[in-house]
């Protein structure tokens, strides 16, 4: 293939964007060795803490939701981070390294208090990592703790803890994991920003309650006849990912490290053109097992070769200036629906939608096929959204 | 777990009366939605039953994510003739036998996929194979069938000068000259062919082992040789009448009606049968009888029956043409042997069958067929198609006497890397394993392919 799929983020080379999330897909090097012969670029090892740190798990922790036929479009997980602790991290992050010099090995980490997080950056650094994560942002269980979080929803408590990972982490670069769960996330990352560190990793997972046992009344994952609430991962969350990124994107100047759904090469594509330099997975391997990488890689690769494009670097950011304030939206463009009766099987749901949750524009001729009024279609795309048919319902401009 | 998605056909009425391609292929959103039933299990057994390996989920998962150049590409690497394959593959006794998804509902439709795949990479143009440095070396390859073509393909890419040499004008062999084009059209087929040739394979047509040239030559000329030359001569039954005009081989049938063009094609079949086709019966039980019944049909025979000498489920030929045939209108009768071929004023007028029952196996497994003692049965016809089998090439032996033979006549093999007794000298295809699929043939060819290159690389290294 002649495309080049590196990109530098935070300063370090990938050979591609695809890196695995912190998660128990990176839980331990024998995991993460198979996932770069896979071909996967680096990894980030599930979060670790200071040995004093007690971590105690409950089973089980997933619970996945299903829509019709497709199983875990998305994925609520409460776990916490890893049972092994920085001694146990340090001799993965020097057996990886070892192995692997050409990959990318990154850490997350978290910490209770000054001393914990400097510390934990001391050590991963003396043992070699290629970069530092912070994460500020689980939604569930360490947020009880004044952890997680807690600091990514304080700006002023994420810019401290920033700045003392910074003050510790001489040689390698820093990311700070942030939390969807803000209402201005912009306002965050010039926070971050403020405190030196080198990136931003977008976003933790969305804190969700993704079910409850009709029976039982016990919400999912049911533990011992009770539940919590937990962070939503997988596909279901892309949207909500990629707007953050976004929003990120054009707030501040820093690396972005995209996560949240990537699923697709399609999503990665997104993610980069939404200003990402550098594209985490989970949820997608822990499904699928760390051969998606094969289908990130290639896709991407064929994208590229489609458009012409030499390398990833291209694409960064290319949708950013298309994203813009509702209000400076044009009111002057009135798209209209066009049905292609050629290809209409007559089913009939973009008259329902139309009905029901648009402007009464579609009509019914003697054989059921669907007809747009043009007066009375206000152009919305209900019907275009709902058809069941390739291609046979597109906006087109008046 | 959704239903499994099929392709739409040719409706009956036109279906019969064209040599157009039956199998319209999935849409989109049916591609899509097929690719969804895949549960993209760990085992792959569809993997396991394809005989070159392809990387079905991989390509699947491709499919799922609108990425069809990438599947394309992945199905292409391990199959050079992945677009023929994906329509005659019996797929429901190889990848689709032990699909997971049955577990759950029906096997995912993985030749429809993989035809889909290659369709969309048809409508962008295949990217040409990528030639290596030339090695210097040459190598002559018999036979421009599925196991010469892919042979060759593989070793030009790797620098080898590659000569293909083939009997017919045009190169293809079984799939150009056997397989119908309403089951394999002919611009699919072309565009594999040539995407093969282009990658440096020099082909030589009309050329004939042991007439125009001599296997000693080419030992002696090249630095190794591949023999995919496939089956020889059909086998001709001791069948009184069988010489008489109106009765024809399913070969010969066949081959005539694979001409590309209807008028081609109308000329092509006069010359090797005169008369109109009128009331046909086709005597075998194989996928050749089968072939040879629906084309007849669709050349206008006025009816069609099968006579063979076992039972249905004995035929040779895969359920799933058994009854394609018989939807299209084809008649299917059993227990009857040929004994003689009837003639009204020097042509053939119908065949006398021997009615036979089924005894004790034979060496092959199957009930032997016996005379059952009743009276023969006249079945009434105009042309007599004989679809028997084919003997093994001896035009190859008789040029290369010390060609060793398996058990069952054929050249015999190394498992391994396909050499044959004659040093320098590899074979695959159906001249080695007596007639399979086409895939069989493709993946025999590969693996020759892999066991010249270690040869070559013995005996002779690559120029630096």
């Amino acid at each position: 293939m002649s495309v080049d799929l590196s990109i530098k983020f935070a300063g370090i080379k990938f050979e591609n964007p695809f890196t695995l999330a912190a998660s128990p897909c990176t839980d331990n090097a024998e995991m993460v060795a198979r996932a770069f012969d896979a071909g996967w670029a680096a990894a980030v090892l599930k979060t670790t803490s200071v040995e004093e740190e007690v971590v105690e798990l409950v089973y089980p922790m997933m619970a996945g939701l299903d829509f019709e036929d497709k199983k875990v479009i998305g994925l609520q997980n409460i776990d916490l981070i890893s049972e092994r602790h920085i001694d146990q991290v340090e001799k993965d992050v020097r057996e990886l390294k070892k192995a692997y010099p050409g990959k990318v090995v990154g850490a997350s980490i978290m910490g209770q208090k000054k001393e914990h997080w400097q510390t934990l950056v001391r050590r991963l650094e003396a043992a070699g990592v290629d970069f530092i994560e912070c994460s500020f942002s689980c939604p569930h269980g360490m947020p009880e703790r004044g952890m997680g979080s807690t600091i990514g929803q304080d700006a002023e408590l994420a810019e401290r803890t920033a700045r003392w990972v910074k003050e510790a982490a001489t040689r390698v670069p820093v990311s700070i994991k942030v939390t969807p769960l803000v209402a201005d996330l912009p306002h965050i990352a010039h926070a971050v920003q403020k405190s030196g560190a080198d990136a931003i990793t977008a976003i933790n997972t969305v804190k969700c309650l993704i079910g409850v046992d009709i029976d039982s009344y016990v919400p999912y994952p049911v533990v011992d006849g009770k539940s919590s609430y937990g962070g939503y991962s997988g596909a279901a969350i892309k949207p909500i990912s990629l707007r953050c990124v976004a929003e990120i994107a054009k707030a501040v100047d820093m690396p972005i490290s995209a996560t949240g759904g990537i699923t697709t090469w399609r999503d990665a594509v997104e993610f980069l053109l939404c200003g990402a330099r550098n594209l985490q997975v989970c949820t997608a391997a822990m499904k699928h097992g760390f051969r998606v990488i094969e289908d990130l890689t290639d896709g991407l690769s064929v994208y590229l070769e489609d458009k012409g494009m030499s390398g990833v670097e291209e694409l960064v950011g290319l949708a950013l200036p298309n994203i813009v304030e509702h209000s400076h939206l044009s009111r002057e463009y009135k798209p209209v629906s066009k049905i292609n009766l050629e290809t209409c099987v007559k089913c009939d749901v973009c008259y329902i939608a139309c009905q029901d949750g648009g402007h009464q524009a579609i009509t019914l001729d003697e054989k059921r096929l669907p007809h747009v009024d043009e007066e009375k279609c206000v152009g919305c795309a209900m019907c275009a959204s709902v058809c069941p048919v390739f291609e046979c319902i597109q906006m087109a401009p008046r | 777990m959704a239903a499994r998605q099929t392709p739409d056909t040719l409706d009956m009425p036109t279906r019969v009366s064209t040599m157009e391609e039956v199998d319209r292929g999935l849409k989109p959103h049916q591609a899509l939605a097929e690719a969804g039933r895949c549960i993209f299990c760990h085992d792959a057994p569809c993997v396991k039953g394809c005989p070159v390996g392809i990387d079905i989920p991989g390509f699947i998962r491709r499919i799922s994510q609108r990425n069809m150049v990438g599947a394309a590409r992945l199905i292409r690497q391990a199959n050079p003739f992945g677009a023929v394959c994906a329509r005659v593959c019996p797929s429901e006794a190889q990848c689709e036998k032990g699909c997971t998804s049955a577990g759950l509902s029906e096997p995912v439709a993985i030749a429809c996929l993989q035809r889909y795949a290659m369709d969309q990479e048809m409508v962008r143009g295949i990217r040409p194979a990528a030639a290596a440095e030339p090695t210097g070396r040459k190598v002559a390859a018999i036979g421009a069938g599925p196991a010469g073509l892919a042979c060759s393909l593989v070793l030009a890419t790797a620098g080898e000068a590659v000569t293909l040499y083939d009997r017919s004008p045009q190169p293809g062999g079984v799939m150009r000259y056997g397989i119908p084009s309403y089951r394999l059209p002919r611009e699919v087929l072309d565009r594999e062919i040539d995407w093969i040739l282009s990658a440096g394979v020099q082909f030589v047509p009309n050329t004939e082992i042991g007439r125009d040239v001599e296997m000693a030559d080419l030992v002696r000329e090249y630095d190794a040789v591949f023999i995919g030359a496939g089956l020889g001569e059909p086998e001709s039954p001791n069948i009184p009448g069988a010489d008489a005009p109106g009765v024809i081989s399913a070969y010969s049938f066949l081959r005539a009606a694979g001409e590309p063009d209807d008028d081609a094609r109308e000329q092509a079949v006069k010359a090797v049968i005169a008369q109109p086709l009128g009331r046909v019966v086709v005597l075998g039980g194989g996928n050749v009888a089968v072939d040879a019944a629906c084309t007849a049909l669709r050349l206008g025979a006025e009816s069609v029956t099968i006579a063979y000498r076992r039972t249905r489920g004995e035929m040779p030929a895969w359920a799933e043409e058994v009854e394609f045939a018989e939807e299209e209108g084809v008649k299917l009768v059993f227990l009857l042997s040929p004994a003689e071929v009837l003639q009204d004023d020097g042509k053939a007028r119908g065949v006398r069958m021997t009615r036979m029952r089924l005894a004790e196996d034979d060496a092959s497994g199957r009930p032997r067929p016996v005379p059952s003692g009743e009276p023969d049965e006249t079945i009434e016809a105009d042309t007599v198609v004989l679809a028997f089998g084919q003997a093994p090439n001896e035009s190859i032996f008789s040029s290369l006497p010390s060609l060793a033979r398996s058990e069952a006549g054929m050249i015999a093999i190394d498992a391994e890397t396909g050499a044959t007794s004659v040093a320098g000298v590899f074979a695959g295809g159906d001249a080695v394993n007596g007639g399979t699929t086409v895939v069989q043939a493709v993946s025999e060819g590969l693996r020759a392919a892999e066991g010249i290159r270690a040869y070559l690389d013995s005996v002779t290294p690559a120029r630096d």
